[in-house]
């Protein structure tokens, strides 16, 4: 690939003042898996590379007063679903960084880049989603936050403007009778970019029978990953059973607007949305329950 | 020719200086400033494997990882396994199983296993599958690959 500059600032007033000074010439190094890839391919373009791992905030993972989690854009997968607290908190979000690439991927790769690299059909998105992450972001006018259903704004695009980067993750404090689950259907095991990526989240009432309160998140059935408001709306109140759940996954098709491409046609990809949300709404709801929160290897029949 | 970054790292723990472009990979590197070709190019991409290396203990592709990131770090390649002229258990069990053909992904599969087995050393099949899921082989079909690692397991609890 072309030859690039390469800095490392070590605080975010420094990474701020490289952008500025460099505009749409920088870009931005976390763990590399995408970013390479797209250098060396030509399909993106950097002056300056600026490696954004020895800024503290960005590799730090911090639970706050409130019982909450923030942890670092730049944090990779492997250190999120390694740690305990984190498996138990927002099992969805380990679900997601256990399949992201494979090993050797989510040794470098983070939450945080796979967030900016904005793939409608990135796994880690609906899980932010359902966890209902907030993106800190660091620019030349200061700091903003910004809900992460709003992060993504087409293949491959986001919020974040000119100068500025994506600080950390802010995650709620984890809910009482709650339980989450993030899985995707591809063709292989592993190793693949999801067909439809599909989260869910729920929090069950005081007699543990009724939801209380749902979330639902899916991948790579729109220019951006969704969040399938009116099916998680609905289950408000509803009992917490199989027919339930079957006739949120309904709903959630409504949502989905996917294209036909070598993964799949669209058709196919509707119909799965629907299967998919009732599973995940499923291991919501067993995790909610008590259920193992370990991030599942999705081989054989536990694929999805 | 782009500006030459001046890093220091340590490499099969010993103590190694170079200089590099910013756009090298440590891949790249290793195999061609530092003379350890062992680790091998598949697809330069991140999806094969063969490049696999340690850094700080983590299984990583090589391939994506730049030069210059290696400041400071440790990096453990395949040259590193076998010690003092003695095979690892699970270079012994791939040549003893012939869980190898051409060969070019054995070095990446070999650096992973022994990470998967230093890490959990009784994983079922499906571990073994999954967690090596990143280095893809051509020849063989991965099943004498897996058996390799299964029998290195055994051989290594017995040998503690």
């Amino acid at each position: 690939m072309r030859d690039f500059e390469y800095q490392a600032p070590s605080s975010i007033d420094e990474a701020v003042a490289l952008l500025a000074e460099h505009g749409d010439r920088a870009k931005m190094l976390a763990g590399g898996t995408d970013i390479i890839v797209q250098l060396r391919e030509g399909l993106r373009d950097a002056g300056l590379v600026v490696d954004v791992k020895k800024i503290p905030e960005l590799m730090q993972i911090a639970w706050r007063d409130d019982g909450g989690l923030e942890f670092g854009a730049s944090v990779p997968c492997h250190v999120i679903y390694k740690d305990e607290k984190i498996i138990d908190s927002y099992p969805a979000l380990t679900d997601s960084a256990k399949i992201i690439g494979g090993w050797q991927i989510q040794g470098r790769a983070s939450i945080g880049g796979n967030l900016c690299n904005s793939s409608p059909a990135a796994d880690s998105i609906p899980s932010l989603i359902v966890e209902g992450a907030a993106c800190r972001i660091a620019g030349p006018t200061g700091e903003r936050t910004v809900p992460v259903h709003d992060f993504c704004t087409g293949p491959g695009t986001n919020c974040l403007t000119e100068g500025e980067l994506l600080i950390s993750l802010v995650l709620p404090p984890p809910a009482k009778s709650a339980g989450s689950r993030y899985m995707r259907f591809i063709p292989r095991n592993e190793m693949d970019i999801a067909v439809v990526g599909a989260g869910a989240w729920l929090r069950l009432d005081e007699s543990g029978e009724s939801v209380e309160e749902a979330r639902l998140g899916l991948a790579a059935v729109a220019p951006t990953p969704l969040s399938a408001d009116e099916a998680a709306a609905w289950l408000q109140g509803k009992p917490a059973t199989e027919e339930s759940f079957s006739e949120a996954g309904d709903m959630a098709r409504k949502a989905a607007s996917p294209i036909s491409d070598m993964r799949g046609p669209a058709d196919y990809r509707v119909h799965l949305v629907g299967v998919l949300v009732k599973r995940a709404l499923t291991g919501a709801v067993g995790r909610a329950r008590g259920g193992d929160r370990n991030p599942v290897i999705p081989v054989g029949i536990n694929r999805c | 020719m782009g500006r030459k970054i001046h890093v220091s790292t340590t490499i099969n723990g010993e103590d190694s200086e170079f200089l590099c472009e910013a756009r090298q990979s440590l891949l790249e590197v290793l195999r061609t400033s530092l003379s350890l070709t062992g680790t091998k190019e598949g697809c330069n991409n991140g999806n094969c494997g063969a490049c696999t290396v340690l850094m700080n203990g983590v299984p990583v592709d090589s391939c994506l990882v730049l030069a210059v990131e290696t400041e400071g770090a440790e990096i453990e390649t395949v040259e590193s396994i076998a010690k003092e002229g003695h095979l690892h258990p699970l270079q012994e069990c791939f040549l003893e199983g012939a869980a190898l053909q051409c060969g070019i992904c054995t070095p990446g599969f070999l650096v992973s296993a022994k990470a998967l087995l230093d890490d959990n050393p009784d994983p079922g099949e499906k571990e073994i599958r999954f967690e090596l899921s990143g280095n893809l082989c051509r020849c063989t079909g991965y099943d004498k690959i897996v058996r390799a690692v299964q029998a290195a397991s055994e051989r290594m609890k017995e040998a503690n």
